[in-house]
């Protein structure tokens, strides 16, 4: 239960982080997809018998690699890129799945990858997890100037001798770690889940890059802790004591926060227009 | 090889891939790649649910895929398209995991449902494939012309009177009826695989709409033809081949690009790219 909401929370706050620049850049299908690819290497490791967290994490680096390498710098020719690279973990899941459970007749193998189990997580993960997720956030807090231009407006970047190259390059390296540690702590389903949500309704409520970060780690942490929560009390629901899963709980309170978000009363502060959120950061950056 | 749960399969196989040649087409030209990944995934628990409550798994698969094509198409007008199109698909993975958590369904069966049981197909199956299959196909005909424009030159869609909002959400719905009938063959992973493979080769190859859409549905059934007479010869699972041959199909195109790129002038411009 403590190691539940311990590693809940720091998937949490991780994935908000890299999730607000994921929604802003617009590569929410690219932070996707690499959970898909993540989970690939996972029922990789399974095959060669390597442990699960290398498969995870070495699948999500090579495919956010391989993405990069393929994509191109329009959002149309990245979005194909993200799906070329998906449909070929995607073939190779399906020859893997099919090793591990014909020849090492690991039952459960496709559930437990493909939902995962927040409850499941061995204590002893938690430093590794710890150590990768501030790496990341390091990695962020490095490049969060450039990355934070390049992101809003590229032709300035590039004006202002910022390598486009490098900077998405790093960019996807700190979501393929952030995505490869989440889905195997959390499962993949959580893992978009927690990357996506609570970044895109901070967005939507708040007009200034800090606050939305803000926001999104709290509203994060807060739907994680409720859901694991309400996963407990849901054992007592039904009369075969059968639970719901928590990631179920987790992800409609973040579905819930977001329709939220989207009321009027919320929404008149932000979003008035992305421009003017990009305009007051650029300004804000430009200057410094 | 041509035994008669084979001949099921080639049959199968055949309709599926002219759908997602076609489908897949505008898929790519239209970098439409996140729905027509989202909605045969989201459509997943949708056959969990069904099972449920025991009806048929095809209702339930419908039910979903035209609910996140509706969902999706309305979100978007408010919000960011790729960030409500992976909101909505954890949703439906997440009603998934609730109703597989309520059920007793074991492992084999989850398997089939992503990755598809093509050689397990009865011929009672055939003909409900056929039909949406023929549906789809229809649309996309009729349509063919405002969808074309609408993907190249929205601008020009618009300045022209096509509600270009509205297209958006009729072809998200053309995905989701494609989806319906192809996640029971191949699979909601495989779907996706075969939508954006075989035409995002086709694209490299020619820069003519209809060339490439006719080339996107050959290599499909290359593909797909090429997989089950593998898989039938190795044993290992067709899914796997599937994904290898469009991958390789699509190094292939963009090999060729570039070579066409260096040797020859005028400079070919690929279409929406």
């Amino acid at each position: 239960m403590h190691v539940a909401l311990v590693i809940g929370a720091v998937a949490a706050v991780v994935s908000a982080v890299v999730g607000v620049f994921t929604v802003v850049r617009g590569q929410s299908f690219a932070g996707h997809a690499l959970t898909d690819v993540a989970t690939t290497g996972g029922s990789g490791a399974f095959v060669l018998n390597i442990s699960p967290l290398s498969g995870f994490l070495g699948a999500a680096i090579f495919g956010a690699g391989a993405m990069e390498l393929v994509g191109v710098q329009r959002v149309r020719g990245r979005d194909l890129a993200t799906g070329v690279v998906l449909g070929a973990a995607t073939g190779l899941a399906a020859l893997f799945l099919f090793l591990d459970t014909t020849r090492f007749a690991t039952t459960g193998a496709t559930q437990t990858i493909l939902f995962g189990s927040i409850f499941t997580v061995a204590s002893s993960t938690i430093p590794t997890v710890a150590v990768f997720s501030a790496a990341t956030i390091a990695v962020i807090a490095v490049i969060y100037r450039p990355l934070l231009l390049s992101s809003f407006s590229a032709d300035l970047a590039a004006a202002r001798g910022i390598s486009l190259r490098t900077v998405g390059l790093l960019f996807m390296l700190a979501l393929a770690v952030s995505v490869g540690l989440s889905s195997i702590a959390i499962g993949s389903v959580l893992s978009t889940a927690l990357l996506i949500g609570p970044a895109a309704a901070a967005l939507r409520v708040t007009r200034s890059l800090a606050g939305a970060l803000a926001l999104a780690c709290g509203l994060g942490v807060a739907t994680v802790w409720l859901g694991v929560l309400l996963a407990y009390d849901s054992f007592y629901w039904f009369p075969n004591s059968q639970g719901l899963p928590v990631s179920s709980f987790i992800v409609a309170l973040i579905f819930a926060a977001y329709l939220l978000s989207g009321l009027p009363v919320l929404r008149r502060r932000g979003e008035r227009g992305r421009t003017a959120h990009g305009a007051r950061e650029l300004s804000r950056v430009g200057t410094a | 090889m041509f035994s008669s749960f084979m001949v099921n399969a080639w049959q199968a196989g055949s309709i599926v891939a002219v759908v997602a040649g076609v489908v897949g087409f505008f898929v790519v030209l239209r970098g439409s790649a996140f729905p027509a990944h989202a909605i045969p995934n989201g459509a997943f628990a949708g056959a969990a649910g069904a099972n449920l409550i025991g009806v048929n798994t095809l209702v339930g698969l419908g039910v979903f895929a035209l609910g996140a094509a509706l969902g999706i198409g309305r979100l978007s007008r408010r919000g960011r398209a790729d960030a409500v199109t992976a909101l909505a698909l954890v949703m439906m993975l997440a009603l998934g995991a609730a109703f597989l958590s309520q059920s007793v369904e074991y492992e084999p069966e989850i398997y089939s449902l992503l990755f598809g049981e093509i050689l397990g197909v009865s011929s009672s199956q055939i003909l409900p494939v056929l039909v949406l299959a023929v549906a789809c196909v229809l649309a996309v005909a009729a349509l063919y012309r405002r969808l074309l424009l609408s993907s190249i030159a929205p601008e020009i869609a618009s300045a022209r009177g096509l509600r270009t909002e509205r297209i958006e959400t009729i072809f998200l719905v053309i995905i989701a009826a494609a989806t319906t009938m192809t996640v029971p063959v191949v699979g909601a992973l495989l779907i996706f695989t075969l939508m954006i493979g075989p035409p995002a080769a086709a694209r490299c190859f020619t820069n003519r709409a209809g060339v490439a859409l006719g080339l996107s549905v050959a290599i499909a059934l290359a593909t797909i033809w090429g997989s089950l007479a593998v898989a039938y010869l190795t044993n290992w699972p067709v899914g796997f081949f599937v994904g290898g041959f469009s991958f390789g199909w699509f190094v292939l195109g963009r090999l060729y690009a570039a070579w066409r790129r260096a040797h020859l002038s005028p400079r070919p411009v690929v279409i929406g790219a």
